[in-house]
């Protein structure tokens, strides 16, 4: 029987499959496709302090293994995440993690205060990497000090299990895990989505309302795994790994690059129930490799 | 309600016209009620280059034989391809998705203006009207004789009024530029509609000028087909809202386009 659990700071996983905040709306609306217990963990949908209408409309293109979204952090806000999500998710056997966002330090704290007070969130997403907004989000993640403001300022105000979020769209993602790790971060995840553009030639205009998008999907792959296997060599705090995960033999490669735990993203999109089929490729691989736990796999590529 | 989300088998594919397919897949299950306005997300096989599943209406469902087919346009990769596949090819589809036309208990007589792959929901509307006694009048509409399709199926349910732009069948010119609404006694309940955006506003306007109420089918880009994505969403009286879950049927009159 092998041990499909892992172990986050103070937080245990039942396995390392997780979901990608943005791809699974708040769990609820994947039930019906889902078991969600079987689940490592839900990233829920970005939260801000306010209700946030995202951008306009197109907001994705699909491109070459992937597809750029700009959706914008469309959502309604802390507050009506307390009083009418969160009571319908709460209770389900699996970990409810909050993807916290903000345009201001205060903005983030605020969000992470309320977000303290929740029994069934134990952990919280700094997210300092989203590309699609116009203030904040990856502007915080793209330079050290700025990230260890926010980092530092959310530590202060948040007593259980940190992640923060990493952007991909830097020079050096290993000097900003270890920036936000001596900030106080538990962990980190990465990677976010790859600033990218579309274009229709016949138009000669861009796709995305935005002109600019994030990039998810197979196509980064390659990318989050060597941006995974740098920081992994960087930092002594769990890896959460994130990119272009489409099924088990993925997920595992991000394990052997050193995360975790792994998040399923774009991969929802294209097959509702691909998260519980990796949780059942991966017990399979451990099983014909007879590995016994998940920590043996974590950071056991054989350079 | 259940969802499907199952390997189907492709049945059969006419090509009444150049670019134009019905595709008929055999579920492995039984089709739960698909409404009127309902859709699906196909996942296109053996197609590296196309990665997200495509939104399609569903065009009629045989519950009995477990068959459901869909109209497809040739206008991209994708649907290229799901128009060039064999017969027998295994094709994973997600449905019933979305809302569904809204058809209230005192409408009499009805009018639904289709344009090009717009039509594809009318069918399973006609049926319903039928069914349930509510006179019905299709305008169909499109560039070109050949872009007026299934005129034999629409007929079984009501009378069919066509436009094109060239002249080549009906009156010559746009949807909106039919003799239909400029009789003095414009007797419809109640207007439903389905094409391209620009046909679907105009088609609003004049059925709110005319005081009757009128409901759009949107085809907004989708990357999932099932809420959470948030990409296809449309600005609203309410602010925006995924075509996905919320529509894609919505009230012209709640929409802000």
């Amino acid at each position: 029987m092998v041990d499909l659990g892992v172990n986050v700071h103070q937080l245990k996983f039942k396995n390392p499959v997780t979901v990608a905040s943005g791809t699974f709306g708040f769990g609820e609306e994947m039930a019906e496709y889902v078991d969600l217990n079987r689940l490592g963990g839900i990233f829920v949908k970005g939260l801000t302090l306010e209700n946030r209408e995202g951008n306009d409309y197109p907001r994705m293109a699909e491109t070459a293994s992937g597809m750029l979204n700009a959706v914008g952090l469309q959502n309604k806000g802390i507050d009506y995440f307390i009083e009418h999500i969160y009571p319908n998710i709460k209770d389900f056997d699996t970990h409810i993690i909050a993807n916290v966002n903000g345009s201001t330090i205060e903005d983030y704290i605020a969000v992470t205060e309320k977000l303290n007070e929740l029994d069934k969130v134990p952990a919280i997403e700094l997210n300092i990497s989203c590309p699609n907004v116009k203030q904040g989000g990856m502007l915080f993640g793209t330079s050290c000090p700025s990230a260890i403001a926010v980092t530092e300022a959310v530590r202060k105000a948040y007593d259980k299990t940190l992640i923060v979020k990493l952007s991909p769209n830097v020079t050096d993602i290993a000097e900003m895990a270890l920036a936000v790790e001596g900030a106080g971060a538990d962990s980190v995840s990465l990677i976010n989505t790859l600033v990218g553009m579309a274009i229709d030639a016949e138009t000669r205009k861009p796709i995305l309302s935005t002109v600019t998008g994030g990039l998810s999907g197979p196509a980064i792959k390659p990318v989050a795994l060597r941006m995974v296997w740098q920081v992994f060599k960087a930092v002594k705090i769990p890896i959460v790994g994130i990119g272009g995960i489409m099924n088990a033999t993925d997920a595992i490669e991000f394990i052997l690059a050193g995360a975790k735990v792994i998040q399923v993203g774009t991969a929802n999109f294209i097959d509702p129930h691909i998260s519980e089929k990796i949780v059942d490729g991966i017990e399979e691989y451990m099983d014909r490799h007879n590995v016994g736990s998940v920590d043996e796999l974590v950071g056991a590529i054989e350079v | 309600m259940r969802k499907v989300v199952e390997d189907h088998e492709l049945i059969n594919i006419d090509c009444p016209v150049e670019d134009n397919y019905i595709i008929t897949f055999k579920s492995p299950v039984d089709i739960p009620e698909v409404k009127p306005g309902n859709f699906a997300e196909i996942q296109v096989p053996d197609a590296p280059d196309v990665f997200l599943r495509r939104p399609f209406s569903v065009l009629d469902v045989d519950y009995n034989e477990r068959k459901i087919s869909f109209y497809i346009k040739a206008i991209g990769k994708g649907t290229s391809k799901l128009g060039s596949l064999p017969i027998g090819k295994k094709v994973n589809i997600i449905y019933p998705l979305g809302n569904n036309y809204n058809i209230g208990e005192d409408l009499k007589k009805v009018l639904i203006v289709g344009g090009g792959s717009g039509i594809a929901p009318f069918i399973l509307m006609g049926k319903e009207l039928t069914a349930r006694n509510i006179q019905v009048v299709f305008l169909l509409g499109g560039r070109s004789k050949k872009d007026v399709l299934l005129v034999d199926e629409f007929s079984k349910y009501g009378e069919v009024l066509v436009t094109t732009e060239d002249g080549s069948m009906g009156e010559k010119g746009l949807v909106t530029q039919h003799s239909v609404f400029n009789k003095e006694n414009f007797n419809f309940d109640k207007v439903y509609t389905c094409g391209p955006d620009p046909m679907m506003k105009a088609v609003g306007e004049i059925a709110q000028e005319k005081g009757v109420d009128c409901e759009a089918s949107l085809e907004n880009m989708m990357a999932c087909g099932f809420g959470v994505c948030l990409c296809c969403v449309t600005a609203t009286q309410e602010g925006n809202k995924r075509v996905c879950c919320e529509g894609p049927v919505f009230n012209v009159n709640y929409l802000s386009w």
